[in-house]
């Protein structure tokens, strides 16, 4: 019983702190079901065999979301196999952006091959609930009893500009330390990315 | 025809490496004393970029600061933009709006170093307004307009 209260007291903290700034590490990140560049509708739950996700918000018209596009592409590759799979989650009002419409999402990823859910968040509510700012922002979340926990934010690696010069690969250092079972390297990282559109 | 061709490649290769030397570009050592000066004046420091729609909203409104409060502020405006787009856009966008106000160039990848030394609460979106003087400064995650900036800036005056 007791075991049961301190359980949901864990829940509604995380849940009180991530409805102030998003998710900070060790947040439970909430479910969503978005709709795919293919018409269908993509949850967190539908996936019954990862053991974690990567979650990247991200979109076809931010030149830093554009640079990391194949290496995003390359993460679902290398991980998707292993348990963590890729979800692209496009937050940006595409009357701002028209670029970032659904239409054009597709065609992007058809020209770019892109084999990870490419969604759309259309009523811009599960970025606020994430905390994301900016494109490419990711959260990698590990599974845990159905529950999602925010094990890492932030970005892809430490050279936007020349993917052959990265020295620290953030996200799959971490992915690689949750396969393992160890604790992830470096939790949190910054990087400049184009603000959300809102 | 190939005299013609040479010719294009060497005044084209003239015209854009003298071009692209107008500009001044720094890693974050070299313009980190832009954000710590130590004198009488206000500091106002913007960082942005071409591809940034809202920032580029914004840019007149820093420029005319500058003009407005010449003795008293100086506007540095840091601009993020790829050097892959110095030529094709950096170099024309500012060519075409003559700003007064300084303009450096940042070009530093590892930006997970540096950004947290700007201030401890930027998590890497732009754009991003740092204000400061001798005695005290304040960063500023958002887009202005002209009359928040001006009694932002006034507010470090006196």
């Amino acid at each position: 019983m007791n075991k049961l209260k301190l359980l949901l007291f864990t829940v509604l903290l995380a849940t009180a702190i991530s409805a102030q700034n998003g998710y900070d590490i060790g947040a439970l990140a909430a479910d969503f079901n978005l709709e795919n560049i293919d018409g269908s509708f993509v949850s967190l739950s539908d996936f019954n065999e990862s053991k974690g996700f990567i979650v990247v918000f991200t979109c076809n018209t931010c030149p830093y979301a554009v640079a990391y596009e194949d290496r995003i592409e390359a993460l679902n590759k290398k991980y998707a196999k292993k348990g963590y799979p890729v979800i692209a989650i496009m937050p940006n009002n595409t009357e701002i952006k028209p670029g970032d419409s659904l239409d054009a999402m597709k065609k992007r990823a058809n020209k770019k091959g892109f084999t990870f859910p490419y969604l759309i968040d259309r009523e811009q509510a599960v970025f606020p609930q994430y905390g994301a700012t900016k494109t490419p922002h990711v959260y990698v979340l590990q599974k845990n009893n159905e529950m999602h926990i925010v094990r890492y934010i932030g970005a892809i690696d430490d050279n936007y500009k020349d993917a052959d010069k990265v020295v620290l690969k953030y996200v799959e250092d971490a992915v690689d330390a949750l396969l393992m079972n160890r604790q992830v390297p470096v939790s949190k990282t910054r990087a400049i990315g184009c603000s959300i559109k809102i | 025809m190939n005299f013609i061709k040479v010719f294009f490649l060497v005044s084209f290769s003239i015209c854009c490496t003298s071009n692209v030397e107008k500009l001044e570009v720094y890693d974050f050592d070299g313009i980190e004393h832009y954000l710590k000066q130590n004198d009488d004046k206000v500091y106002v420091v913007n960082f942005w970029a071409t591809w940034c729609a809202p920032c580029v909203k914004e840019l007149p409104y820093f420029d005319q600061i500058q003009q407005d409060f010449k003795e008293n502020v100086e506007v540095v405006l840091i601009s993020l933009d790829f050097p892959s787009q110095y030529e094709s856009k950096l170099i024309p966008f500012l060519e075409k709006k003559q700003l007064t106000s300084k303009v450096i160039v940042l070009d530093d990848t590892d930006m997970n170093s540096w950004i947290p030394k700007i201030d401890s609460e930027w998590d890497g979106a732009i754009p991003v307004t740092l204000i400061y003087n001798k005695d005290q400064r304040q960063f500023y995650p958002q887009s202005f307009t002209y009359d928040e900036l001006s009694s932002e800036v006034r507010k470090f005056m006196n």
